[in-house]
């Protein structure tokens, strides 16, 4: 990089780990192996929710090749990814809370005989009633799944207003109230999440697995074995697909590391597709009324949404999950006042958790679907409604968070474009259709998961006479290319090639803290740190050249391999002699770089989800075909245009865009995390309808639509080189735009997800009877809300605090007293 | 994985050529060809998805067919010729395909990548030009949660022209 101009930046490459993946040499968790290696089965429950009465192992101890046989007296620390939610164990020490919940481990000299001898691990249960959906979660609050949480089967629920909203929408003219219903789906990587253990010569413990988190990984073992953390390694094997699937800290990988300590000897799981989707922490199903007014020159005036999350049988993420329901509505359009409430509830299924767009795809199918509703209503075309009300760059939202750079206005002008959705809209014959819709995703979560004032992101160079630079990071690899990430910005800014940086990545004992690879982080946070490494590692450098060639260190140039002289190209120091010349002046050569998120403007309890350093935008257009007769819905194009800030390499911007629209358009047509109860005689258990690839539909090759991604580059200050998030945020306006397809194309509105044949075809059915034409949920069960934290905007004199945080008060009143 | 001689059921032998070399292999009888490829012969390039399979991932080539070696006993490949992804690449040189999918997005977390590239291998030996239905069709078996498959069927195109041009260079 010299001059501003970039070498690598913006530039088509072949990403760095490219060449191993295609010659298959990319090592995965389960490609791992050690000698004197031993195998792992766990022993799931095969019932919904019952108290376990007594465990008897001895008939598979006993098994000839079995090892050890564990239970959850043998691993009995609690652990869980959020502080608020340490409701795990690695195995069920006295309930099971899901079909599918670890009970015992078997360790065998082969798999197989670990496998046979589970059938030998008696568990007496003492089955208890099922919790099966969030209003049965609601309204039946014994059996409590958990001891913990607020009452009865009520996990954690929220409430902000920020202003009154009530006056608003009275003042509106026009209020659209709606219900809409979001079905839980999964992450399904390819690769089933694998993890090998071992106690190594140093008498540590290592443990190789398929996370995408392995600083979290790395605390919750410390916690569950009781050990020192520097006594346990961590290393993030390349992810086959994570999605937010291998964010969550996993049973397998505690009980794995126990048994290679209790063993002595290397042990290994690797999960059968079933195992994987009772790991799921997917996609939560969610309840929603929305209601939004505006006057009728299509400006909205306030917003009201209620969210009722179907947990499943742990806390895992959703905390964080519930308030991402309500945190990213505003940072799209201007809402001048807004109220949120929202609820969890634990069921008797596998947890809900993460999944690409974390919590925040349901609310967003809603809202779109919501506008589109209103552009109608009013007479207006969907694209102006909104871009009449897009949101103002450098801007604070009613609740409080603030805005950076914001390309959505040119998004969703470019994709009307090439969509000529104006022509089409409202216009197209019976049966085919076109729909809009846009959103906004984070940049990386503005608060780690556990409360602490150090770098979310570190970053470490090592630099000498070899002329290879090696960068260590803790983030992990997951397939988006973020080893390629990091090794661009640091090659761009030491104007060197790829090929002459390593990374390594995702090791605790070798690279600096990463918190990992979710929420769209990585690239702003690791980039950043990166870029402050790679910019500290040229300052030493420079001042050798600068000496070296008897020029002031402002003329010291980088590139093409070579440190020079700006003034004068052809005067300058091959990489190498640079290299040798700072190791020289400076000693062994090395730099550090670090990454902490601006601090949020939400002072509120309860802010702390949703800040960001920046925020990316999409807008789609989705053509349909539907089939009147069967209902079946065909896609033959989507348009979508992201606000990246810049693209670092096109060839991954563009795989993220269209790999989060795939996603997108399964989740929207086909993909559920559906669940259905067994006949009497078979236990009547709760169970997952089809955990298999066979059943659980995933988009192919000929599902899979031709797509055109339009990029829209506005740097963002905030992100390296201007670059912001691409991983997620695409995905989320694909569901709503298909659903106002689907109603463009056939005069239908589907409220809910999936939108399968059956559902068009109950909405033209309701419609031929003279109904309003619309699938989706009849109302919105009945929540007992907390009373609301009343936050002003910022727009009416707020500060961000909340006016009636009772603790606040009272910590007021304390300080008055002692004043006094 | 190692076969403990308490769990050993009826051992197998088979003689088969796998990447172009000889391969004179025991094993359990029972062991599919992905279990022998990845456990025996030290060929973990060959993936598992699904244990039915329906993802594709596990694909290789036998007498030059794509089969799905999840689905395959490897006692079946007695006398036959075996091609997985390790067996692409000449002397460290990439095969048009796997140079295309690095180069243009076609792999991203990379593993479902063996069973697409041997899968698009089959196909171009068939089709040496394939339209992108063909590659549509020829490539349905396969799951890829990462791309989209866009950027699949790019690579699969690039790949083709790249090996058109090279058999016009090199007249047979």
């Amino acid at each position: 990089m010299s001059d501003g101009r970039f070498d690598l930046v913006g530039r088509p490459r072949r990403r760095v780990d490219g060449r191993g993946k295609v010659l298959g040499e990319t090592r995965f968790a389960d490609d791992l192996t050690l000698p004197r290696m031993v195998h792992m089965k766990l022993l799931r429950s095969p019932l919904p929710h019952a108290r376990i009465r007594r465990i008897d192992a001895s008939e598979a101890e006993a098994h000839p090749g079995v090892l050890l046989v564990l239970t959850g007296k043998d691993v009995p620390g609690e652990y869980g990814i959020l502080p608020v939610s340490q409701d795990e164990t690695a195995l069920a020490v006295e309930r099971v809370r899901f079909v599918g919940d670890p009970v015992a481990a078997v360790v065998a000299l082969d798999e197989a005989t670990a496998a046979d001898a589970l059938a030998l691990v008696e568990v007496d249960y003492e089955p208890l009633a099922t919790i099966a959906t969030p209003e049965e979660a609601l309204t039946t609050p014994e059996p409590r799944i958990h001891a913990y949480g607020e009452e009865g089967n009520v996990h954690k629920r929220a409430a902000f207003e920020f202003g009154d909203v009530e006056e608003a929408l009275a003042g509106a003219d026009l209020v659209v109230d709606g219900v809409y219903s979001y079905e839980g789906n999964t992450h399904l990587p390819i690769e089933q999440h694998a993890s090998l253990a071992a106690v190594e010569k140093d008498g540590h413990l290592t443990l190789w697995s398929s996370t995408q988190c392995p600083h979290y990984v790395h605390r919750a073992l410390q916690k569950v074995l009781d050990l020192p953390a520097a006594h346990i390694r961590v290393v993030a094997t390349p992810n086959g697909g994570g999605f937010g699937g291998k964010s969550d800290v996993f049973n397998h990988e505690m009980v794995a590391a126990k048994a290679a300590i209790l063993l002595g000897r290397p042990v290994k799981i690797c999960l059968t597709r079933e195992e994987v989707f009772y790991c799921h922490r997917g996609r939560h199903p969610v309840k929603m009324r929305m209601r939004t007014g505006v006057k009728n020159d299509g400006t909205l005036v306030g917003m009201t949404l209620q969210t009722l999350l179907d947990g499943g049988a742990y806390g895992s993420y959703g905390v964080a999950s519930l308030f991402y329901t309500g945190a990213l509505q505003t940072v799209t359009y201007r809402v001048p006042r807004y109220r949120f409430e929202g609820c969890r509830v634990f069921t008797n299924k596998p947890p809900c958790g993460p999944k690409r767009g974390h919590g925040t795809p349901q609310p967003r199918f809603a809202q779109e679907i919501q506008l589109d509703t209103i552009a109608e209503k009013l007479g207006m075309d969907p694209a102006e409604l909104r871009l009449k009300n897009v949101a103002e760059p450098n801007s604070l939202t009613a609740n409080w968070l603030r805005i950076g750079t914001i390309g959505l206005a040119e998004c969703i002008r470019r994709v009307v474009d090439a969509s000529d959705f104006t022509g089409r809209h409202r216009k197209l014959p019976h049966g085919r259709g076109v729909g809009l819709a846009c959103s906004s995703y984070l940049c990386g979560a503005g608060l780690a998961i556990y409360w602490n004032k150090m770098p979310q992101s570190g970053v470490q160079l090592k630099l000498d006479r070899s002329g290879l630079v090696t960068v260590f990071s803790g983030a992990t690899e997951i397939g988006q290319g973020s080893d390629d990430v990091l090794v661009a910005l640091v090659a761009e800014i030491l104007g060197i090639e790829p090929s002459d940086v390593r990374a390594v990545t995702g090791d605790t004992d070798l690279t600096p803290v990463d918190l990992g690879s979710y929420s769209s982080r990585v690239t702003l946070m690791m980039g950043n740190a990166a870029i402050q490494a790679a910019e500290r590692a040229r300052a030493l450098i420079a001042e050798a050249a600068a000496k070296r060639l008897d020029i002031p260190r402002e003329r010291v140039g980088f590139g093409g391999r070579r440190v020079f002289d700006v003034e004068d190209a052809g005067r300058g120091l091959a990489w190498r002699e640079a290299l040798v010349a700072a190791e020289e002046m400076h000693g062994t050569l090395g730099t550090v770089g670090s990454y902490t998120p601006p601090r949020a403007a939400a002072r509120f309890k309860g802010g702390g989800v949703g800040p960001s350093a920046a925020y990316s935008y999409s807008a789609a257009v989705v053509e349909v075909e539907v089939d009147p007769a069967t209902g079946w819905i065909t896609v033959p194009k989507i348009w979508i245009a992201h606000d990246i800030g810049r693209a670092l390499n096109p060839v991954s911007v563009r795989g993220q865009v269209e790999g989060s629209v795939y996603m997108g358009l399964g989740e929207a047509l086909m993909e559920e995390q559906a669940f259905r109860r067994l006949p009497a005689r078979l236990s009547g258990a709760l169970v997952h309808k089809f955990p298999s690839l066979l059943e659980y539909k995933s988009p192919t090759t000929h599902d899979m639509p031709d797509v055109e991604t339009v990029l829209v580059e506005d740097p963002d200050p905030a992100g390296p080189f201007g670059a912001k998030e691409v991983g997620q945020g695409p995905l989320l306006p694909i569901m709503p735009a298909v659903s106002n397809a689907v109603y463009d194309a056939v005069g239908v509105r589907i409220h809910e997800v999936p939108i399968t044949p059956d559902k068009v075809l109950k909405a033209l059915d309701d419609r031929a009877r003279g109904g309003p034409g619309r699938y989706g949920p009849d109302g919105f069960p009945d929540v007992e809300w907390p009373e609301a934290l009343r936050v002003p905007p910022p727009w009416e004199g707020g500060d961000g605090n909340a006016t009636n945080d009772p603790e606040r008060k009272r910590a007021a009143k304390l300080e008055k007293v002692k004043r006094t | 994985m190692s076969d403990s001689p308490s769990m050993a059921s009826e051992r197998a032998r088979a003689r088969f050529r796998v990447n172009g070399e000889p391969v004179d292999a025991l094993f359990d009888a029972t062991k599919t060809l992905l279990e022998v490829l990845r456990e025996d012969l030290d060929l973990p390039g060959t993936k598992h998805g699904c244990e039915l399979g329906e993802c594709g991932a596990c694909a290789v080539l036998v007498d030059g067919e794509p089969v799905l070696s999840c689905l395959a006993l490897a006692l079946e490949c007695e006398g036959r010729d075996v091609v997985t992804v390790e067996g692409l690449a000449e002397r460290g040189e990439l095969h048009p395909l796997q140079a295309a999918f690095a180069d243009l997005g076609g792999s991203q977390c990379g593993y479902c990548t063996p069973g697409f590239l041997v899968t698009a291998a089959a196909l171009l030996e068939r089709r040496p030009d394939p339209t992108r239905e063909e590659i549509r069709e020829a490539l349905s078996g396969n799951l890829c949660r990462c791309t989209g498959y866009n950027q699949i069927f790019e690579s699969v195109e690039e790949a083709a022209r790249l090996l058109r041009a090279r058999r016009t260079e090199e007249p047979a």
